[in-house]
């Protein structure tokens, strides 16, 4: 390989999700010190070139970027390997550790389990952390989202087939009176609303969602503008849908750190659910195969592994 | 500790299961006999009875008990027959259906039931009504009895020792504040009794009176035909004192004129495996009258028979 294919590939090696080991092992491993001044000198936003003293120093904030890329793999298999109910007890502490704009999780993690599984992350969650999962969420968040959030841990759905249609249909007509009086008093504080997202079955939310679409000619989750109502309605109506979003947003270039974590979690938790199903729905929506995307975007070691975890089954 | 009074060796399910179908056989019934058998075996061996008499006869042994008995002894012989689980589910049941402001019954379930009990509850209820708990219970209460009652009834407590001595100081301020300011509904108020584990409430109650010199139940006294300041107190008294909590329960139901029997029926149904000789022994610190003596006064026939049993005398 010439010396500008390889600088080409090693810079490549280092952007996206992961690194490539591989390349960095052959191609950096073998380079001498004026190709590595070369490479210093032409990867300008890793390196910083001090004019004054003559040499080029690693930018500090992207050396934190790189740890992070280079653990990305390590993440991906310790989250993988873990048992599904510490997993999912340790995605919500991170999540409240890390704030409201991480509060998106709580939502995933509570509405997108089955009840056995919910209540095992529960029960993880004493185990690892001393504590009620249910008694953080309610200490850590203040704001308007505290109602919605520990209404949703908290449930333990009904996950049988049996649907009042009837019923259905009502509460699906008492969502959009207060979607339409939302100006009037703020959906967080509709008690009716939590009520029904948080103790209704799966079942009979779909059932909710249907009907609402027959009254007010649009989906439940476009009409509600509040994120986390929306995120509810869509993880426990529209799973598949929720996922492909949430990938979607994460294979792209240069994404927040959040968002790229979010990579790992929807593949890692949902590959023994229904990772089938979201491939389909993601290639529906996107035109574009999930791991075709990931292929162009993810690297090495990480790249392999997500691709396997698709793979399976 | 537990009143029930098993016998050393206890005959075969199969021998219980003739025996009890002989006292529903012909004419009346040989309600002292179901007493003897039913109200000495514990909740294990009651399923299986159970089981065994359905396999057997091809009837649900509650669907008998139902034809063959009356009123309240009827009802007592029923509850104490349904395995724990389900006894509370269908309790639980019972209260959102008819749920009036006064019903502790939610309360009840909810805060003297360990963590793992409650959950089987709910699960039971998913299987006997085809719904969850929180569905039904946030469906008939309303305005604070909801606000309450259902994170109540959702709780998972933490059911360890662990205790946090400086959040026990700063959420006994919070509840404080809270409550000179009469915000009894308040959003943090509700989420510390809601969610803390036991011994954390403990901790914290104890600094409340360390700090501000009164049991956290006199100032939420204030108003006493405040229902909703009723049912908070009540829900404290089951966290932290629940034998307290029974023992009132038990003292309003039989002393005085007329007798509560629905409330004296459940305690006695839903303790007698668990603590019902501490809320007796309390019952007799408290009133200076032994339970049982005070039960045989008030109650009479089959029903007094079988509480005076499952109290373990006779």
């Amino acid at each position: 390989m010439a010396f500008n294919q390889e600088l080409e590939a090693l810079t490549k090696a280092f952007s996206g999700h992961g690194v490539d080991e591989k390349s960095l092992v052959t191609i950096l491993g073998k380079w001498d010190p004026l190709e590595r001044e070369s490479f210093r000198k032409n990867t300008p936003h890793s390196f910083i070139e001090d004019h004054e003293r003559h040499f080029q120093r690693w930018d500090d904030h992207y050396v934190r970027l790189l740890k992070h890329e280079f653990v990305r793999f390590k993440n991906a298999v310790v989250l993988w390997t873990m048992h599904p109910w510490e997993r999912d007890a340790r995605l919500v502490k991170e999540a409240l550790k890390k704030g409201p704009s991480a509060y998106g999780v709580l939502v995933e993690v509570a509405c997108t389990r089955s009840s056995e599984e919910l209540l095992g992350a529960r029960k993880a969650y004493h185990s690892l952390f001393d504590h009620s999962i249910e008694e953080d969420v309610a200490s850590h968040i203040h704001g308007i989202e505290r109602k919605l959030l520990v209404a949703l841990v908290s449930a333990y759905r009904y996950e049988g087939t049996k649907v009042k249609d009837e019923t259905a249909k009502s509460e699906a007509k008492i969502l959009s009176n207060a979607i339409k009086n939302v100006h009037k008093k703020p959906i967080n504080e509709d008690d009716e609303v939590i009520r029904i997202l948080a103790t209704r079955s799966n079942k009979h939310l779909r059932a909710v969602y249907k009907h609402y679409k027959e009254i007010a000619g649009k989906n439940l989750d476009e009409d509600l503008d509040d994120l986390r109502f929306k995120e509810t309605v869509q993880c426990l109506c529209t799973p598949q849908i929720y996922f492909s979003k949430v990938l979607n947003a994460a294979l792209r270039i240069d994404v927040d750190k959040n968002t790229k974590k979010s990579l790992t979690r929807v593949i890692v938790t949902r590959a023994d659910i229904d990772i089938k199903d979201i491939k389909t729905e993601y290639h529906n929506l996107y035109g574009v195969s999930l791991p075709q995307n990931i292929e162009e975007v993810a690297r090495g070691n990480y790249k392999d592994f997500l691709l396997n975890l698709i793979a399976r089954g | 500790m537990s009143t029930l009074k098993v016998p050393q060796s206890v005959p075969s399910v199969a021998d219980d299961c003739e025996q009890l179908r002989k006292a529903f056989a012909g004419w009346g019934t040989n309600e002292g006999l179901i007493i003897s058998i039913l109200a000495h075996r514990n909740n294990a061996q009651r399923k299986l009875i159970r089981e065994t008499y359905a396999q057997t006869h091809g009837e649900d042994l509650l669907k008998a008990l139902e034809k063959e008995l009356t009123s309240d002894f009827e009802r007592l012989v029923r509850l104490w027959t349904l395995d724990s689980t389900e006894r509370d589910a269908t309790l639980a049941h019972e209260a959102t259906q008819k749920w009036t402001a006064s019903n502790k019954v939610l309360v009840e379930i909810a805060c003297t039931r360990s963590s793992v009990q409650l959950f089987s509850a709910r699960k039971a209820y998913h299987a006997l009504y085809m719904k969850s708990l929180e569905e039904d219970v946030a469906q008939h209460t309303t305005g604070d009895f909801r606000k309450l009652l259902l994170p109540l009834v959702s709780s998972y407590r933490y059911e360890g020792d662990e205790v946090n001595l400086t959040l026990a100081k700063t959420e006994a301020k919070l509840l404080h504040d809270k409550i000179t300011k009469k915000a009894y509904n308040d959003d943090d108020l509700i989420r510390i009794f809601a969610t803390r584990s036991r011994a954390q409430i403990n901790a914290t109650l104890n600094h409340y009176k360390d700090e501000f010199g009164k049991d956290i139940n006199k100032d939420l006294k204030t108003d006493p035909k405040d229902e909703f300041l009723a049912l908070i107190r009540a829900t404290v008294k089951c966290l932290i004192h629940p034998e307290k909590y029974f023992e009132k329960v038990l003292r309003l139901a039989i002393n005085g004129r007329g007798t509560d029997e629905g409330s004296l029926t459940r305690v006695v149904a839903t303790r007698a495996e668990v603590d019902l000789k501490i809320i007796a022994d309390e019952y007799q610190r408290r009133n200076s009258v032994p339970l049982e003596r005070a039960v045989v006064k008030d109650t009479t026939g089959d029903y007094e028979k079988m509480l005076v049993a499952l109290l373990g005398h006779e």
